[in-house]
């Protein structure tokens, strides 16, 4: 029961993985594999939030035509590092009456329910730590994880404030978690397999052959549906009323202070790099490069490396995520929710539907 | 089973990296003297009144009864949606038709759920 991907263009094992195994016995390469796999998806877990810092502070100051962090490194480029060390030095602080066990526990939690997604995302052909069978169901499974860790903060600390947000920020992530549940179900149905690869080569062919366009119309909505989510999701501006900061001081991190903040910072934005390489991996062909139809341009565009094309479309993504920000006003609670279970719940029950008889009929 | 082996032992190795950075700023931090001042809960300089840990508002916790439901709504939608095309397409010896009417039906049963808690007033914000 093979679906009908034509996979012959890609190579079977990747030239590291054959170097490893070619000098060391089986058993052994095959665990050699699986741990530079896992250290190379910690290095952009690590890499990710300095990234994404520079590149946060930077498009809200040209947004606002300022120029942003300037004085460190060329353009500021040094400057998430100098913050990042700045706050391993400072001194964690416990408030009185904290659970210690659990207070600590929640920007662990956080920071690594964050990337385990990451061990099923697709960077390129091999670039991948591994494939389950199941990947979106796993994605599902895991991306609420992140909740725990933000409604244990929230509750341990014993600060109203904290409290307070922890319960907005929980209440938008599960309510967000269906939309963008449904949404994945949705890519199952079009493309008929789950393992995120395989969602990857079942948008082979040109660039209108990426799920966005393939499902005709309907598709760019269900690929805004995802961005609305998944700003949701991530607790992001404009739907940022758990951190408000004028309403509720920092949320469930008000009482958190030097490293345990780091974590949650950290956490929050692997998320939003992982919401972005979902959407690249869903809608926008992931690691392969975009193809035109015209057979030179396309030979050019091929050649770049396909980890390459995905760091361009899921930094791309996370550009509109940071337009979002500087673009729409904050909704209230109220609003937030009923755009969730009024309309986008409603709405993806509908598009699931019209992609099934899509699917039957032929057209996607 | 082999790949969810794999994604344990990733897991392990990021929560020992979590786990080791705050590890080592703990060893590493500056300290100040301790004082009742500083451990204060931080309620933008008031004094703090009582616990937080207080009753809550029931409708966070309707939210999170419909979280679970739709949740497990929408894996049961997983099988029949995962073997979609390859009916569609595929000859078997399901219909597609009538996949799609049985998905519809699902959908539709779900729908009427959502509608009924809808009319209750639970998608009510106060």
């Amino acid at each position: 029961m093979e679906p009908i991907i034509d996979t012959s263009r890609f190579p079977a094992t990747n030239a590291i993985g054959d170097f490893i195994r070619a000098i060391l016995p089986g058993p052994v390469a095959e665990l050699a594999n699986i741990v530079l796999a896992v250290l190379a998806i910690l290095t952009v877990v690590g890499l990710t939030p300095v990234a994404l810092i520079w590149m946060e502070r930077k498009v809200a100051a040209h947004f606002q035509a300022r120029l942003g962090p300037m004085r460190v490194g060329y353009h500021g480029l040094l400057q998430p590092l100098a913050d990042g060390i700045k706050l391993i030095f400072k001194e964690v602080m416990k408030p009185e009456g904290a659970d210690t066990f659990v207070f600590f526990l929640a920007p662990i939690l956080s920071a690594t329910a964050s990337f385990m997604v990451l061990t099923v995302i697709p960077f390129d052909h091999h670039l991948q730590v591994t494939d389950p069978a199941g990947g979106v169901l796993y994605v599902i499974a895991v991306a609420g994880l992140g909740i725990m860790g933000v409604l244990l903060a929230g509750w341990s600390s014993n600060n109203k404030y904290s409290l307070l947000g922890a319960m907005r920020s929980g209440a938008q992530m599960i309510s967000y978690e269906i939309s963008l549940a449904l949404l994945m179900l949705l890519i199952v149905l079009l493309s008929g397999t789950a393992s995120l690869r395989e969602i990857v080569f079942s948008q082979t062919g040109t660039v209108l052959d990426w799920w966005i366009f393939k499902f005709p119309f309907f598709g760019i909505i269900a690929f805004v549906l995802f961005l609305i989510s998944s700003t949701a999701e991530l607790n992001r501006a404009p739907f940022d009323m758990a951190e408000a900061e004028s309403e509720l001081t920092g949320g469930f991190t008000t009482e958190y202070s030097g490293i345990t903040f780091a974590m949650f910072f950290l956490a929050e934005f692997v998320n939003m790099f992982m919401a972005a390489s979902l959407t690249t991996t869903f809608f926008l062909g992931g690691f392969l490069a975009p193809q035109f139809g015209l057979a030179s341009l396309d030979r050019m565009l091929d050649a770049i490396p396909g980890f390459l094309w995905f760091f361009l479309k899921s930094y791309s993504v996370i550009f509109i995520y940071m337009w979002f920000r500087w673009t729409f006003p904050r909704p209230r609670v109220d609003q937030l929710m009923n755009l969730e279970w009024k309309v986008l719940v409603p709405a993806n029950f509908l598009l699931l539907l019209i992609a099934g008889l899509f699917v039957v009929m032929g057209w996607a | 089973m082999a790949s969810y082996t794999i994604i344990g032992f990733a897991i392990f190795l990021g929560a020992l990296f979590v786990g080791g950075g705050i590890l080592a700023s703990m060893l590493l931090a500056f300290r100040t003297p301790h004082c009742s001042n500083k451990v204060q809960a931080y309620e933008c300089a008031e004094d703090p009144v009582g616990d937080a840990r207080i009753r809550f508002k029931v409708s966070y916790y309707l939210f999170a009864l419909l979280f679970l439901i739709f949740d497990i709504e929408s894996l049961f939608l997983f099988p029949c949606v995962k073997i979609f095309r390859t009916v569609a397409t595929q000859a078997t010896a399901l219909s597609p038709t009538f996949l799609l009417g049985e998905l519809s039906v699902f959908v539709f049963i779900l729908f009427s759920g959502l509608l009924y808690v809808w009319k209750k007033g639970v998608l009510r914000w106060e």
